[in-house]
């Protein structure tokens, strides 16, 4: 199953929660992600989609199986380590934009990449303005987060997500909160991302159009994968 | 790590809420302000009173008390050893209050390099002769020069020079309790009888106040030629040694030493004015304790906009730990929030309390019993500011610490999933 480009495995995950009974959200869960794949996750409500992406992203660390991203397991790490490959490797998309409001948009975007401090203030800047201009936003580079509409912010979102060159995306449905047009907007902009720059990316959605137009759509049902299906 | 980043973040949350933030700012400046005024005051108080004793009275004296040889003549005669003795009414000499060779004992002690000055002295007990009543008092004969240069003896005139003592044969300085019992001015000549009962006629060159009743109601000055001439004794005849010492510290140690050496009594100045340091301490607990309580008072201040800035901020908070940021960065960030209120509380609140203290050294302060002083004591000793902002830190620190491990503790997980 391995291979040379696998960016990320995911290797008989188990979850479960003691709510106050013991009740198993993930039942073995095991799947590989390609450099430059475009993967979708559906599935009914509660069936345990966002608790696998918090899982895959590093935040949360209860979980029995394992993870290997670029071929380093993230079993065992310690938080810092953890926060680091965040950092580094992993962009997050959520419903919600969660951009501070206390920063104006370009200063959103460059947090992650000054906290990795690998470029230059200026370079993260021109940085964040390329991405700005990838998803079409660069006007609104000065504005506060609270001057924003939905999809502008949602764009915003993505922009902060892609600022450090991750590994991978992941979003858990990041078009959720967006009417229609936003939502088709921001799909675009995801696959254009994925077909001409080769960014990998790995979405949950509840939205069966959105997953048809993905490389491949895994649907989960109770905690397991029943099917993953390479769409053509 | 890059706590440039932190504070650049903590800055920016910080100016989201610039209205709590002063608030509990502002509470960290009262606490620091009201220390260092209270401080600058008390400490201001202390010296003053402090320097009234230390600065004018001798650090060691050295002193004959009239008392009863310590071994009765009988214990010396050998036939008589051992039985219980019932005679002891030997009664002291005359002359027991005369340092025995005291020029010798200033030379020798003033050759000591621990000691700053040595004055002579040379005390009696008189009648004031003032119409029909007798006003018993005191009359000090001393060496006008080096009683000003030792304990700054004209700091305490209030009327004339010092230095006429030396220039006006048969002149006295008398306490102004005393001159105005028996209404008299500078100028006048009084009658005084000595112990021995011959009268004298002395005139007054001046009046001096040292702020102690007691003292002004009954001592007087004169110069060491009037007193020996006044007690018909030669001029080697001495009553006290008074000794400045460099340090005063080594007062009690010296003291003990000199009477040992020179077999006279010697009192040291901590023992004769155990009731002033008590005092000092005493303000001094009562203005620290006051300022640790307003301190802690700020603490709280900033421990609850923090608190609430953190229940505010907890998206904020989830964001950053999902972007890469570790619970660390997080706890610093909410340091550093809680440091820039303590840093700019506390240097408010030097500035402030540097005010009031400006403004409390200026409020007129007479009192008959300190002629020298017009406005209220305040100590500006860079000490207490320092003391004041270090306060500040801990305080806020430890103030800040709290919400901030809080923070660093936040599951994004949680906090999404809740959205
Ligand atoms: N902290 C928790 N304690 C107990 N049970 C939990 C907890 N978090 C999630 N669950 C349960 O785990 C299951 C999976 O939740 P999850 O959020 O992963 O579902 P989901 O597939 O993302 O659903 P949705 O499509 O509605 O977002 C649900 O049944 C949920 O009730
Ligand atoms: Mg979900």
């Amino acid at each position: 199953m391995t291979n040379k480009n696998t960016v990320l495995q995911a290797i008989d995950i188990c979850k479960d929660f003691y709510d106050p009974v013991k009740i198993r959200v993930l039942n073995h869960v095991s799947f590989n992600i390609l450099k430059g794949e475009f993967i979708s996750i559906i599935g009914k409500s509660g069936c345990g989609k966002s608790t696998l992406l918090y899982i895959l992203s590093t935040m949360d660390t209860v979980y029995d199986g394992d993870i290997l991203l670029n071929g380093n397991s993230l079993k065992n790490r310690s938080n810092a380590d953890l926060a680091k490959v965040r950092n580094e490797s992993i962009g997050f998309v959520f419903q919600f934009h969660y951009l501070l409001a206390e920063f104006n948009v370009l200063h959103n975007i460059m947090l992650p990449a000054l906290k990795l401090n690998k470029f230059s203030r200026q370079e993260i800047e021109h940085r964040a303005m390329e991405r700005l201009r990838q998803l079409g936003v660069e006007d609104q580079a000065l504005k506060m987060p609270g001057q924003l509409s939905g999809g502008q912010k949602q764009r915003i979102a993505i922009a902060r997500a892609l600022i450090n060159d991750p590994a991978i995306i992941m979003g858990d449905e990041p078009t959720g909160n967006l009417d229609k047009y936003n939502s088709d907007l921001v799909f675009d902009l995801l696959s254009k991302l994925t077909h001409e720059f080769g960014q990998t990316m790995l979405i949950v959605t509840h939205d069966n159009d959105f997953a048809r137009r993905t490389d491949r759509i895994i649907e989960m049902q109770d905690g397991k994968i029943i099917s993953e299906n390479q769409v053509v | 790590m890059k706590p440039g980043l932190n504070l650049i973040i903590a800055w920016g949350l910080l100016r989201a809420r610039v209205k709590q933030s002063v608030v509990a700012g502002v509470g960290v400046t009262f606490g620091i302000a009201m220390f260092i005024t209270l401080t600058g005051f008390m400490t201001g108080l202390n010296d003053l009173l402090d320097g009234l004793i230390i600065n004018r009275t001798a650090h060691v004296r050295l002193y004959n008390e009239v008392k009863p040889a310590i071994k009765q003549p009988i214990e010396y005669v050998q036939k008589y050893d051992h039985p219980k003795h019932f005679i002891s009414s030997i009664k002291p000499k005359e002359h027991g209050k005369e340092i025995y060779d005291a020029p010798r004992i200033m030379e020798s002690i003033s050759k000591d390099p621990r000691v700053s000055g040595v004055a002579p002295k040379v005390v009696t007990q008189v009648f004031f002769n003032a119409g029909e009543i007798e006003i018993a008092g005191v009359v000090n004969g001393i060496d006008v020069l080096e009683e000003d240069r030792l304990f700054a003896f004209s700091d305490n005139v209030l009327e004339g020079q010092a230095i006429d003592l030396d220039h006006v044969s048969n002149s006295i300085f008398l306490g102004k309790g005393l001159a105005d019992k028996m209404l008299v001015k500078k100028g006048d000549v009084i009658q005084v009888s000595t112990p021995r009962g011959d009268f004298v006629l002395l005139k007054i060159v001046g009046l001096f106040q040292v702020g102690l009743a007691d003292f002004d109601n009954t001592q007087s000055y004169t110069s060491m030629e009037t007193i020996q001439k006044l007690l018909g004794k030669p001029a080697s005849y001495i009553t006290d040694i008074q000794v400045k010492l460099n340090n005063i510290e080594d007062a009690p140690d010296m003291a003990k030493e000199f009477a040992n050496i020179y077999h006279t009594d010697a009192v040291d100045i901590q023992t004769a004015n155990a009731q002033f340091e008590t005092g000092t301490d005493v303000r001094n607990i009562i203005s620290f304790a006051v300022s640790i309580v307003l301190l802690i008072v700020a603490g709280f201040g900033i421990y609850n906009i923090l608190n609430m800035m953190i229940y505010e901020k907890m998206d904020s908070i989830a964001i950053m730990k999902a972007t890469g940021f570790s619970g660390s960065d997080v706890k610093q960030v909410f340091l550093f929030l809680s440091m820039i209120i303590g840093v700019s509380g506390g240097i408010a609140g030097l500035l402030l309390g540097f005010t009031l203290s400006s403004i409390v050294d200026n409020i007129p302060f007479v009192t008959a019993a300190l002629p020298k002083i017009n406005t209220f004591p305040v100590n500006f000793n860079p000490v207490y500011y320092g003391i004041g902002i270090v306060f500040a830190l801990v305080t806020t620190y430890i103030a800040g610490l709290f919400p901030a491990r809080k923070a660093s503790h936040i599951d994004p997980v949680i906090i999404i999933r809740g959205k």
